[in-house]
């Protein structure tokens, strides 16, 4: 991490409505940045010339309808999309004074500083411990008792310790998808990332579970930096500091959340956020 | 639902559509009576043959069967003693245990392979399309196969060549249900394993493997059952014995032949042996087949 922060801890609360955070928070250094970043799926091209920063220890929303890119690009962060012959980037994605999306990264190692949350709840087929340890375990040797210390650890910090510290040995499949998803969430802590990526993690949850992983987010912050995908406008309004809106594969504006969903400077960001299309 | 709080329809309308309703009432009735009179003839032939089955086979079960090798007929001499088919249960478990030993490994590769390698590339289809083809190859082609690649250079029939016979059986039935059982697990599984910084083969060994588990045991389980019934491939390789052998690079004895031959003696009391025989593959496979189920149902 090392970088300089201005932490204004007035900006929590707000999980009420559409009441979003002040513009004041986003003056903090740059942790991912994004430099013409072009994506393309085979001959189509997904993401066009992108330019975005995450700020570190900051929530940076993306919004936008269906197909407008913005899991794309969540998807370069970790370079999953390594994982599918045809899809390529190009440009650059700056993290660490590297750029990410270069051939010669360590894809492993790049992963466990960039964890992900997926957005069906990605329980493995081993008990809860495990799916816990498993993560750690590949990254580091750990004796016994740090192992379970790290556990303990990764399952507070996701608010499931509780609910869980009796049946850490039962299958994590017996888990409620609430729990499923924040389970997946210590998971990646676990690991101890440095930035997380959430996919639309509440968009297959009920509405208790998914304030509980918004409160979670919120709370998380302190320590990552945080990307979120979602649906969900309010979501982002309560979630996030900045916020990204993308249409077809362009970033149309990215701006404070206070800013972008009171005052956007975009008329196609306007007409989205008050549902005139998407 | 409470239907007096709805509108009446108009009368015509409702004519009609009560004409409409008994029409597909009775064709509705006549679907369900064909479907039934064909489960019926089709569970009448397998009652009949598993009767039939029961009723011979049960006869001459007894201990000196399960416990003795083959003897000649008592036909004309009644004080001979009775001959028995431990030689064949012998020969048949040796045979299916070393063809499974060496076709399951194989067959879980090349299945992990099509799945998690090769999807959609050209060696991956055309390897899937090999596989299939030998999946329903006449078997007596995998005796001559393993007849001319292994029983002439050896210069004479082996229970090695029985088991290899058995094993490229098995070979086509691992691959697929392996390929299937991978396939069912969603993508996003995967990617949360990458996610963490995974390398794939732990992805696939520690995770993908897991989550298809008893799938895949259910599937060399099944082809278990396959290669404890085949005859055609062990004619060509292991031939048949009549002593017990634990002897590989010589004719090894198996259930399945042993009915072959006793069924064909032409005595009655080889006949009745030979019936034993086939209950004894009968309720092995079964067997094998419940366990295959339990564990698809012990799934979750």
């Amino acid at each position: 991490m090392g970088s300089i922060t201005e932490q204004t801890t007035s900006s929590a609360s707000g999980f009420g409505g559409m009441q979003a955070r002040s513009a004041e928070v986003l003056n903090t250094q740059a942790r991912i940045s994004v430099r013409n970043l072009d994506f393309y799926y085979g001959t189509n091209k997904a993401l066009k010339g992108i330019n975005l920063d995450l700020p570190d220890r900051q929530v940076t929303g993306m919004i936008g309808p269906s197909g407008c890119g913005k899991s794309t690009l969540l998807r370069v962060l970790n370079r999953m999309y390594s994982l599918y012959p045809g899809q390529r980037a190009e440009g650059e994605v700056l993290m660490d004074g590297r750029n990410i999306i270069d051939a010669s990264v360590d894809l492993n190692e790049l992963r466990a500083k960039i964890g992900m949350v997926f957005q069906k709840p990605t329980p493995f087929p081993m008990t809860i411990y495990d799916n816990i340890a498993f993560g750690i375990k590949l990254h580091e040797k750990l004796p016994k008792s740090e192992l379970d210390d790290r556990v303990e650890w990764a399952l507070s910090r996701a608010a499931i310790w509780g609910e869980v510290k009796d049946r850490l040995q039962s299958s994590a499949m017996s888990l409620s998808g609430g729990q499923q998803q924040r389970l997946c969430i210590a998971r990646s802590i676990a690991v101890r990332p440095e930035v997380m990526l959430f996919d639309e993690p509440t968009s297959a949850l009920d509405p208790i579970s998914t304030l509980k992983i918004e409160e979670l987010i919120d709370e998380l912050k302190r320590d990552f930096t945080i990307c979120i995908v979602t649906h969900n406008m309010q979501q982002a309004a309560r979630c996030a500091d900045q916020v990204a809106f993308f249409y077809l594969g362009e970033l149309v504006e990215v701006a404070p959340a206070a800013q972008l969903f009171t005052a956007p400077r975009e008329k196609r960001t306007q007409e989205y956020i008050t549902g005139r299309f998407g | 639902m409470s239907s007096t709080t709805f509108q009446a329809e108009p009368r015509g309308a409702v004519r009609r559509s009560s004409a409409l309703a008994s029409r597909r009432k009775i064709v509705d009735l006549i679907v369900k009576w064909l479907c039934m009179t064909a489960t019926l003839i089709g569970l009448f032939f397998l009652a009949s043959i598993m009767a039939t089955l029961l009723w011979r086979g049960l006869a001459s079960m007894d201990w000196i069967v399960l416990t003795e090798e083959f003897r000649p007929t008592r036909y004309g001499d009644e004080n001979a003693p009775k001959g028995g088919l431990i030689h064949a249960i012998l020969g048949s478990l040796i045979q299916t245990a070393i063809g499974t030993a060496i076709g399951t490994p194989i067959g879980l590769l090349v299945g992990t392979y099509l799945s998690e390698y090769a999807r959609g590339s050209a060696l991956g289809n055309t390897l899937r399309f090999v596989s299939d083809v030998l999946l329903s190859a006449p078997s007596i082609l995998i005796g001559l196969f393993i007849y001319q690649l292994v029983v002439l250079p050896m210069g004479g029939f082996s229970g090695i060549a029985g088991a290899l016979a058995l094993a490229i059986i098995v070979i086509p039935v691992v691959v697929r249900t392996t390929e299937d059982m991978l396939q069912l697990i969603p993508n996003t599984l995967r990617e949360a394993v990458i996610g963490l910084g995974a390398p794939k083969w732990k992805m696939i060994t520690l995770v993908c493997y897991k989550a298809a588990a008893s799938g895949i045991l259910t599937g060399i389980l099944l082809a278990v059952a396959r290669i404890a019934g085949e005859t055609a491939p062990l004619l060509l390789t292991s031939f048949g014995n009549n002593v017990t052998s634990f002897d590989l690079t010589t004719a090894m004895a198996s259930l399945p032949i042993a009915i072959y031959q006793q069924a064909n003696s032409g005595f009655p009391d080889l006949i009745e042996i030979a019936w034993s025989g086939a209950l004894l593959i009968t309720l092995g496979v079964l067997a094998i087949n419940i366990i295959a189920r339990l564990v698809l149902r012990g799934r979750n």
